[in-house]
């Protein structure tokens, strides 16, 4: 009896290890392996196991160089403010025992999701305390400051002050709340990336237009049309010249480089990265997966580039603004149409105001980003939609001060109100920032 | 003849190998070291400030803007302790053999204020007897230290006007020729 009782044991254990062992080397998806769902900003990619646990059996370091690895340019143009290398010092060593701030996980600890707070921090809110508990004495204003009110009162951020640091807030004090409304440009970026010579393709020819009438039509009214770029642009498979059904990802990459890397850098196309390239294989994102609010009729719609550039038009109108509130039906995307920013991006529709004055979603959100390329002006749009989202007050200098003042622009975006109404009012929250730091300045 | 070049050679290379040997069993004192490091350190922050900021920068021909977010200005240039520990981050990445800090007793960094008990007895010292350093060991984490700490002195008017001026500064007289504050020089035994 005791005998047959060892073998059932034996079998059993035998049984479960070669079932986590298949699981952890075999299987494509590993479910069963997640210890704890992860924060909004992974979830999409949580089943990519390897996407950040690069070797099975890696510590600390493993991790941070997975986290760099997505995260570390954008942490560069931020100017992050507490990059590692302020921490190595061994005279921060005690305060490293509190906090290790040279390791991301240490207050982004991952598959917490209970607790997890806003912008994937698991750490509890007193995280400047410790280094900076001598600015209540240093500073006459910070003297009654709650410990911990440092990061959520619109005043700093742990890594992007670019719009916070005290001499820019000086130097951008009392502006009006509106200043010259900005010419948004169109991105002209794709003809960098482009072949010299794409092999013309003469649609007009009679014979095509009358066998796909919508569509040639379509595609005469589109940018496309305009750069010369016909049906085998992106229908020919550039390796044997093969016809291409439904071109994707790679084919509109071949010219749309930038939009591409920033689409499956963000949210809507992170999962799609590895498609990209030839990683994990996950499929496109969907409403269905998000904890947002979306239209009931939305809830399957997979995220591709069609998705909001539909074929053949590539309407960049529609993208803008209708796409999006085709699936997004939160407050703020709802309250839109009706906003002031909404009633301007009707009147540019309308051809009431000059091109690129109005305001639409991807004003704000997949901003129009001008860089200078060997003297000449480069636009591209920056399809990853983390870079002006959260925390918001990222947005301030790239998107919001493209028209309003800094003041202005800093109490709006600590307004929750004034966010969920689509800024339709003005801000009833202050943020003393500019005060403080003025009176500083004129002591 | 020929039996006394390779003897030679041969005892030669045998002395110098020995010599290599006792040389890396003893090491470089860790004063020796810190005070050679320091001085290449003092001689590069002097040639900064005096070479660049002063003679570019807004006292000279005003073609640079030294300021703390000089990523942030197109004509900005780092301020010499950022461009002093921008070097010790750089020394980071590359050995962990020694680290090195700029600290004051008057800092406009807070951050830059004395933390251990040996930065606060070294920066109090430097600073009582002009032109002598300090040295010390103390144990941080669990490794010990040997730590010395030398005089920042203020080499050129740059230095005093734009500390003097700062707002955040706690000392607003200081004089050209007077400590400023304090390089600490780590070097882990
Ligand atoms: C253009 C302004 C400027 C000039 C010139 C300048 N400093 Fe500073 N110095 C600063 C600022 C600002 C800090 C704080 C930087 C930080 O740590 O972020 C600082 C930091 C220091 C510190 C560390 C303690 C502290 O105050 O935070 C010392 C010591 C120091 N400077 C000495 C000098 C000496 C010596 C010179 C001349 C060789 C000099 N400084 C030139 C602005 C200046």
């Amino acid at each position: 009896m005791k005998k047959f009782l060892w073998i059932a044991w034996a079998l059993v254990t035998i049984g479960i290890g070669v079932y986590y062992l298949n699981i952890v080397f075999f299987e494509e998806t590993k479910e069963e392996l997640l210890i704890g769902h992860s924060t909004y900003g992974h979830y999409q990619i949580e089943l990519a196991c390897t996407s950040c646990h690069t070797e099975p059996f890696g510590g600390k370091d493993i991790l941070q160089d997975a986290c760099l690895n997505c995260h570390e340019e954008e942490l560069k143009l931020a100017l992050d403010s507490h990059p590692k290398k302020k921490f190595n010092d061994p005279r921060n060593a005690d305060l490293l025992e509190i906090i290790d701030a040279r390791y991301c996980i240490s207050c982004h600890t991952e598959h917490q999701h209970e607790q997890t707070l806003a912008m994937g921090l698991t750490v509890p809110s007193d995280y400047c305390f410790h280094c900076h508990v001598d600015i209540g004495e240093e500073r006459e204003s910070h003297q009654d400051l709650a410990f911990d009110s440092c990061a959520d009162a619109g005043c700093h951020n742990f890594h992007d002050n670019r719009a916070l640091y005290e001499a820019f807030l000086v130097k951008n004090a009392n502006q009006p709340w509106l200043n010259e409304i900005a010419k948004i440009s169109s991105a002209n970026n794709a003809k960098q990336y482009a072949r010299p010579s794409h092999p013309i393709f003469d649609i007009s020819h009679p014979e095509i237009a009358s066998a796909h009438p919508d569509i040639s039509s379509d595609w005469q009214a589109s940018a496309h049309a305009t750069a010369g770029v016909s049906c085998v642009g992106c229908h020919n498979n550039k390796e044997d010249s093969t016809w291409i059904d439904r071109p994707g990802l790679s084919e509109c990459q071949s010219c749309h480089r930038d939009e591409v890397e920033g689409f499956t850098s963000g949210k809507h196309g992170m999962r799609l990265a590895g498609t990209i390239n030839g990683t994990t294989v996950l499929p496109a994102i969907t409403p269905n997966d998000s904890h947002l609010t979306f239209q009931q009729s939305a809830l399957s719609i997979e995220h591709g580039c069609n998705t909001c550039h539909a074929a053949h038009n590539y309407d960049r109108k529609f993208a803008a603004t209708d796409s999006c509130l085709n699936c997004h039906a939160d407050e703020h995307s709802l309250a839109f149409t009706d906003s002031p920013h909404g009633s301007l991006w009707q009147k540019e529709l309308a051809g009431e105001i000059p091109a690129g004055t109005g305001v639409s979603c991807a004003t704000c959100h997949l901003p129009s980003i001008e860089q200078d390329k060997n003297g000449t002006k480069i636009v591209r749009v920056e399809h990853n939609q983390n870079m002006n989202l959260r925390p918001n007050e990222k947005m301030v200098r790239p998107v919001c001060m493209q028209c309003h003042g800094l003041a202005f622009s800093i109490d709006a975006l600590a307004d929750e109100n004034l966010i969920k109404n689509n800024f339709n009012g003005t801000p009833s929250v202050h943020v003393p920032s500019i005060d403080w730091a003025l009176k500083r300045e004129n002591r | 003849m020929r039996k006394l070049l390779l003897t030679t050679l041969f005892a030669g290379s045998a002395v110098g190998l020995s010599g290599c040997g006792e040389e890396k069993s003893a090491g470089v004192e860790p004063k020796v070291m810190t005070d050679a490091l320091f001085a290449v350190m003092k001689a590069d922050r002097t040639n900064y400030t005096k070479l660049i900021v002063k003679r570019l920068g807004p006292k000279g021909a005003d073609v640079i803007t030294p300021v703390e977010h000089w990523q942030d200005v197109d004509t900005g240039a780092p301020l010499p302790a950022q461009m002093f520990r921008a070097g010790s981050e750089a020394v980071a990445e590359m050995t962990d053999s020694f680290t090195y800090s700029l600290q004051s007793l008057w800092p406009i960094n807070k951050q830059n204020a004395p933390k251990t008990e040996i930065e606060k007895a070294g920066l109090e010292y430097i600073a009582a007897n002009p032109g002598e350093n300090y040295y010390g060991e103390e144990k941080l984490g669990d490794t010990t230290y040997f730590t010395a700490v030398y005089p920042d002195v203020a080499v050129s008017d740059a230095c005093t006007s734009c500390h003097n001026e700062h707002k955040d500064t706690p000392k607003t007289d200081f004089k050209v020729g007077e400590v400023m504050g304090g390089v600490v020089v780590r070097v882990p035994i």
